[in-house]
């Protein structure tokens, strides 16, 4: 009996400091962005200039409005791996519509709606059949890339209107913020609101901690899941039209290995694989930072693959540390309570 | 009580292993169908060097899908695979174009030696640093990958730069049989007699249905899913090797993106991404069905693009074919504790 007390309490307290260490993860990653941020604009030529904070906001815009729907995703303890073929899949209709002769003004709202349409796909197989998310999302990873390729081949369509593509590059009044950013505020705004201030974003951290103690408490489990994938799908087709206008051009192959990079951005940003931890602004402040060291290593003509390691590396010290140091402080206290056990016996 | 729990563990192996043996038995039926509808329509399909180029690009895929396989019946996964293979192909094409000497067997060694580091690496880090594996290993994807192109460069080793022995031995054959489909056939037999037949593969079974229960059974789950890494790893890293030794020129994005490839073999092969179940020989004959699916697209004229989604589609009926066995054991199971 005693044995298991000893065990339980040290176990108890790991969940608290790894809480502890979780939450304060999000402040590293943003004190580090920060750093970065001002280091950069000192240090680095052309980094802190209008033009080049217009390229990183155009960077920037691919993995955090995909990482907006993901982070609630994973915080329910699934994934969606499916994201950058569905970008692809609506970025090659988009293609192909604009050639049968629709208008850009109908082509638009239509991807997205292709893009829910993959969403909701992800949500019946893992909701309605209870397939594992990761197997799924790998399959239709597969898939929606393929039909882009079916529907496109490995052409191109390049022709879209000025007006729309000019938009997307441009920036308010010539000045210094791009356009791109008022949708990225406004989708975060929103995503950040639903996840930390309302009862809905609040089951999403009681699925991703117990999925059956939150069906019995009256959440409904199966359905947010569901709609999740279809938000996930509505903004990676809406991601798709973006980086079709960005670059004028549709292809099949677009955004290929991008959820990769979305997936690394969430778990850099504090959220738990697990389910049932992390934050927006974590998320955030992870985004922007790998966004902004590759920018500025790129000024520096530092090539852009070499930095997969620092990208590799902070992921896997994002979850290593928290591990490393509640592992040695419950070392720590458990042998405090043995040496206070001891002086109790005598 | 204690009798029923003695008993209960025979009867679920038994079942499990009668369905299992369908399972696979679902993928060479589908296999078979496909080579021969192919064969009718064009007998060429059937000659010997279009299954000797069928068998040629199994070959890389199906190594390495023996060693997913393996740390996927953990309930693990490995998606470093593709970087560990650039990283082993770009090491060894170095080396073998520095020493045009060395023999080939070196090269095989030194590819298995530092795919064995890579995965060692994963595996610390996994059981050690209690980092899931999803995580670990998207993480030295990255670095793996990284390293490969920090040292490369843009440069890369071509195939004129390579001794002869190394290139030809993609292509020698042994009594018809090529080197590389003879190493893939070995790898897949040993794996699969070592999952099937022996201790540490029953032990990396009973892991992969329930990490806490193989713990209190007495199983060394650290020391059993190191093994499981660094094999997977080793195997990713002598693909290396023969990648390098087929394709002949090398460059830092060699395996870019092969991870899924792999994983999708190894689903499609039948191997249940939450562990416990699933064999080697059927992740092999997973990477078996979609490389002739590739070359069956070709023969019978219709659009390439259609390969990856028959893929994707591929794998969401194998998983849907999972959980309805999965489903139907869990009846059964429950009828027969209703008896007991």
């Amino acid at each position: 009996m005693s044995d298991i007390d000893l065990d339980q309490r040290p176990a108890n307290n790991r969940s608290a400091v790894l809480k502890s260490r979780l939450t304060s993860w999000d402040s590293i990653i943003l004190v580090l962005t920060v750093l970065v941020l001002i280091i950069a604009s000192f240090t680095v030529d052309n980094f802190g200039t209008s033009r080049n904070f217009t390229f990183m906001v155009l960077d920037l815009l691919p993995i955090i409005l995909i990482a907006l729907p993901m982070t609630m995703i994973i915080v329910t303890g699934e994934i969606d791996l499916s994201v950058a073929s569905t970008l692809g899949l609506t970025s090659s209709m988009m293609g192909w519509l604009w050639n049968q002769g629709l208008s850009i003004e109908s082509i638009i709202p239509l991807c997205i709606v292709i893009g829910a349409i993959c969403g909701v796909v992800n949500g019946f197989l893992i909701t309605g059949l209870g397939l594992p998310s990761l197997a799924v999302t790998i399959g239709t990873l597969a898939l929606y890339r393929g039909l882009a390729f079916v529907v496109l081949g490995d052409g191109a369509v390049a022709d879209f209107p000025w007006n729309y593509t000019g938009w997307v590059t441009g920036t308010i009044g010539d000045g210094a913020v791009p356009n791109v950013l008022i949708l990225i505020v406004v989708l975060a705004l929103i995503f950040g609101i639903v996840q930390h201030a309302t009862p809905f974003g609040r089951s999403l951290y009681a699925i991703g901690a117990n999925a059956q103690a939150a069906h019995f408490s009256g959440i409904r489990v199966a359905r947010t899941k569901f709609w999740l994938y279809v938000a996930s799908g509505a903004v990676a087709g809406l991601v798709g039209v973006l980086w079709t206008l960005r670059y004028s051009s549709a292809r099949a192959d677009n955004g290929a290995g991008l959820e990769l990079a979305v997936v690394a951005a969430v778990l850099l940003g504090g959220v738990s694989i697990f389910g049932g931890k992390g934050s927006l602004p974590g998320v955030l402040g992870g985004v922007v930072l790998l966004t902004a060291l590759q920018n500025a290593l790129r000024l520096e003509d530092v090539s852009g693959q070499a930095l997969n390691i620092v990208t590799g590396s902070l992921l896997v010290l994002s979850v290593l540390l928290p591990n490393v140091t509640s592992a040695v402080r419950g070392n720590w206290h458990r042998r405090k309570l043995r040496q206070a056990s001891a002086t109790s016996a005598q | 009580m204690t009798a029923t729990s003695l008993e209960a563990p025979p009867s679920k192996r038994f079942s499990l292993g009668g369905l299992l043996k369908t399972r696979e038995l679902g993928i060479v039926l589908a296999l078979t169908l496909l080579v021969a509808y192919t064969a009718i329509d064009n007998s060429r399909f059937l000659s010997g060097q279009s299954i000797r180029d069928n068998l040629l690009n199994t070959a890389i895929l199906a190594v390495m899908a023996t060693g997913q396989a393996i740390v996927v019946i953990t309930r693990n996964i490995d998606l470093s695979v593709g970087s560990v293979l650039g990283i082993s192909a770009f090491a060894v094409a170095t080396l073998m174009s520095n020493n045009q000497d060395l023999p080939m067997i070196v090269a095989l060694l030194a590819g298995l030696a530092i795919g064995a580091v890579a995965g060692l690496v994963n595996g610390v880090l996994v059981r050690y640093g209690k980092v899931p594996a999803l995580v670990v290993t998207l993480g030295t994807l990255y670095i793996y990958r990284g390293i490969t192109y920090s040292w490369a460069g843009g440069s890369q080793v071509n195939a004129d730069e390579l001794p002869r022995h190394f290139l030809t031995f993609a292509n020698d054959s042994i009594l018809g049989v090529p080197w590389l489909v003879l190493i893939a056939l070995v790898v897949i037999a040993a794996g699969s007699v070592m999952m099937r037949n022996y201790r540490i593969g029953r032990e990396l079974y009973a892991i992969g249905s329930s990490p806490p229960a193989a713990e209190l059974a007495g199983i060394k789950v650290a020391r059993n899913l190191l093994t499981a890494f660094v094999l997977s790893g080793a195997l990713a890293g002598l693909a290396g090797v023969l990648y390098a030794a087929r394709f002949g020129t090398v460059d830092a994005a060699a395996g870019n993106g092969m991870e899924l490839n792999v994983v999708a073999a190894v689903v499609v092969g039948g191997v249940a991404v939450f562990g416990g179940s699933g064999s080697v020989w059927g992740a092999a004959l997973g990477a078996l069905l979609l490389t002739v699916i590739g070359s069956a697209l070709a023969v019978l004229d219709i659009n390439q693009f259609w390969q990856q989604a028959i893929v994707g589609a591929l794998i969401i009926l194998a998983i849907c074919a999972d959980r309805l066995v999965a489903v139907r054991i869990a009846r059964s199971l429950r009828k027969r504790d209703a008896h007991v």
